[in-house]
């Protein structure tokens, strides 16, 4: 059934991201600390999201998957570039406007312990967007409280506890019914279960894809857990470093990764099942620091395929097969293993 | 195979406002001499105070080994002073940490913190523990040792730190490294590099390895035996192989099949344990998985079942049997 709903996806794009850059500026080098460095945590990145996809971005910390989910929100303001939604620029939005598109865009964070405050009730908590959007008073708002906290399976006797008394799985469900509380059509999911225990963790992952499909959701699901986006993701963007390496239908880059990175993360993933007999590539080095990236493609220094060329030209993201995107000079073929490129 | 460690019955609990609050619950288990033992289990399951148990570091933090024994190369450690526990700790048993930059020094550099280490548990100058201590970051595998012993932890990446943890709990030749959670703060791509340099050294020199983890793939990957935790206490015990593929415990099973597997169905619902992990105030009488457990009967509410040996394996439920012959029903079916 669900490959039956991708098949049948309509490749609409819902959000359209064109060469976002996101840069911080850092004092601190110099005599007198005046030297200002600049940090590209997003560097021109461009890719869309279709409507009622699932799209999965994972990358290493540091990479700017999260920078990139907060700008598209417009909840940080990106450096250059354009985010249309529906086809409109929301970089140029004025304050009445964005105000209106948090209607339609939300975002579920990680921490749920930061991110309810504590002196709040759930009831509270869900109810300040109502209050702020002032779509549902009185009566009508705590219906629909009780309403929303019956759909993220949480007991709506619960209206009137404060965040203290629940459990971890339970507060990311209440941020959820937050991040839902006015019906957006577009939710940036930012590690939504990586702070969870395991047996809570699926519990939450079931009720996101849940919530997708009855809703019509589209999801941009940003982890680090590739077996999580793996079974949760129609797509999946693989970022290194502010840029985007690798973008794909989320069977084609599991099985036939093309950016070595990709396929090198993929062998190193601890996995359960005692029958995969992997070949492991353990990456050398570490991520070099967004401060001083190094020249040319990003993850040469690390690459086992690298050449002078990855030095001196910065690979630029292409399609190379239909609908897959990498950005990289010697792409693996379909079928071909990273140790076999290597030899 | 000669045992190095075997862990009986051992209770160890945290002063609350009514009495201890166990949070580890009659635990038995051993560990033999070259052998990788994983422990699993979520947060509150009670792995990491069963380690600080072991170190005998809950004294420091308000709890208390009640009752049991723990014999580290036949010797008894629950009775030890705390000036004996010391010589024992970094000397026959070391431990790193999952923050490798809370468990360093920030005022001291790497060379300092490591040569410490090897000064005091050996008697040798200062000069020759600084050459060791450039031999053990080279072993770690950190470029350039002479220019990191320099440094302050501070400069290092957290794959860094942690190599020097590894190189500061090796200075010592330790038969036994305790790993509490090594790489949970780590990227995956680092976390690959951090189990490569365990592995490597546990066959280097035949050390024994308790690794506390809650990610069962860490656990596939570099135990020879796992242990699963519940809440307190001991679920099963079996060889990695045996408990990956058939995992008796209602718990240990609900646990592997919460996990996405890498060549699982994709979007499809996974299965899920209902519930929580229960609280050390509000523990449920009888078997502690019971409120959560799809088999639970009136026995298991009001009696706790006991590890029971099964072959290869220990399990404690009171539906072990019953879960056996099931077993053997579907591998005869599969045989068909």
């Amino acid at each position: 059934m669900r490959l039956e709903n991708h098949a049948g996806l309509d490749h609409q794009p819902l959000v359209e991201i064109k060469h976002l850059k996101k840069y911080f500026t850092i004092k601190g080098g110099g005599v007198f600390k005046r030297e200002k460095k600049e940090i590209k945590a997003v560097d021109d990145v461009s890719f869309q999201i279709f409507k009622g996809e699932t799209l999965g971005l994972v990358g290493e910390s540091g990479c700017g998957k999260s920078t990139l989910g907060r700008n598209l929100l417009r909840l940080q303001e990106p450096t250059a570039g354009e985010v249309l939604f529906h086809g409109e620029n929301i970089l140029q939005y004025k304050k009445k406007q964005l105000r209106d598109l948090r209607n339609k865009m939300q975002i579920i964070y990680q921490d749920p312990f930061g991110s309810l405050n504590p002196r709040f009730t759930i009831g509270q908590i869900i109810g300040e967007m109502f209050a702020i959007h002032g779509t549902a008073k009185g009566k009508e708002k705590e219906q629909r409280i009780k309403e929303l906290l019956a759909l993220v399976g949480l007991d709506s006797s619960r209206y009137n506890s404060y965040p203290h008394e629940f459990s971890g799985g339970q507060r990311q469900r209440v941020g959820i019914a937050r991040a839902l509380a006015l019906q957006p059509e577009f939710v940036v999911a930012d590690e939504p279960v990586s702070a969870l225990d395991v047996s809570v963790q699926s519990q939450i992952i079931n009720l996101l894809m849940k919530l997708k499909e009855d809703l019509g959701l589209t999801l941009l699901f940003i982890a680090h857990g590739l077996n999580v986006v793996r079974h949760i993701s129609d797509r999946v963007g693989v970022m290194y470093l502010g840029r985007m390496v690798e973008l794909s239908e989320t069977d084609n880059i599991f099985d036939h990764p093309a950016h070595p990175y990709t396929a090198a993360l993929l062998t190193t993933i601890p996995d359960a099942n005692p029958n995969a007999k992997k070949e492991r590539i353990v990456l050398k080095g570490e991520v070099p620091s967004p401060a001083a990236p190094p020249s040319g493609c990003s993850f040469r220094t690390r690459c086992p395929l690298a050449t002078e060329r990855c030095a001196k030209e910065v690979p630029k993201l292409q399609e190379i097969r239909s609908g897959h995107f990498v950005s990289c000079h010697y792409p693996l073929e379909k079928g071909q293993s990273l140790r076999d490129a290597i030899v | 195979m000669e045992k190095i460690l075997e862990v009986k019955e051992l209770v160890t609990g945290y002063k609350g406002k009514t009495g201890f609050l166990k949070a580890v619950d009659g635990v038995s288990f051993d560990i033999e001499k070259g052998e990788t033992v994983c422990i699993v289990g979520e947060s509150g399951s009670g792995k990491s105070v069963t380690s600080m148990s072991i170190m005998r570091l809950v004294d420091y933090e308000n709890g208390k080994i009640l009752s049991g024994s723990i014999r580290f190369e036949q010797e008894e450690l629950t009775d030890k002073s705390s000036d004996e526990m010391r010589h024992i700790r970094g000397s026959k048993i070391s431990m790193i940490f999952q923050e490798p930059l809370t468990a360093l020094n920030p005022v001291f550099t790497v060379g300092k913190q490591i040569t410490e280490a090897i000064l005091l548990h050996q008697s040798i100058t200062k000069k020759k523990a600084m050459e060791r201590a450039e031999e053990l970051l080279r072993l770690v595998g950190l470029s350039d040792p002479k220019t990191r012993l320099k440094q302050f932890p501070h400069e290092l990446s957290g794959g860094m730190r942690q190599r020097v943890m590894i190189a500061i709990a090796l200075a010592s030749n330790p038969e036994l490294l305790i790993a509490d959670e090594p790489t949970t703060a780590l990227d995956v791509t680092i976390e690959a590099q951090i189990l490569e340099l365990l592995r490597t050294i546990r066959e280097q020199r035949n050390m024994s390895i308790m690794l506390i983890t809650h990610d069962i793939g860490v656990a596939a990957e570099m135990a020879h035996r796992i242990i699963i935790m519940y809440a307190g206490k001991i679920v099963e015990i079996g060889k990695t192989n045996d408990i990956l593929q058939r995992p008796y415990h209602p718990y240990s099973k609900g646990l592997m099949e919460s996990v996405p597997k890498m060549d699982g169905q994709r979007g499809v619902p996974l299965q899920s344990i209902d519930g929580t992990i229960p609280s050390l105030h509000e523990m449920p009488s009888g078997c502690r998985f019971s409120p959560r457990c799809p088999l639970a009967t009136d026995k298991c509410r009001g009696e706790a079942p006991q590890l029971e040996r099964k072959g290869d394996r220990q399990v404690a439920c009171w539906h072990v049997d019953k879960l056996l012959q099931q077993e053997d029903k579907t591998q005869v079916k599969e045989g068909i």
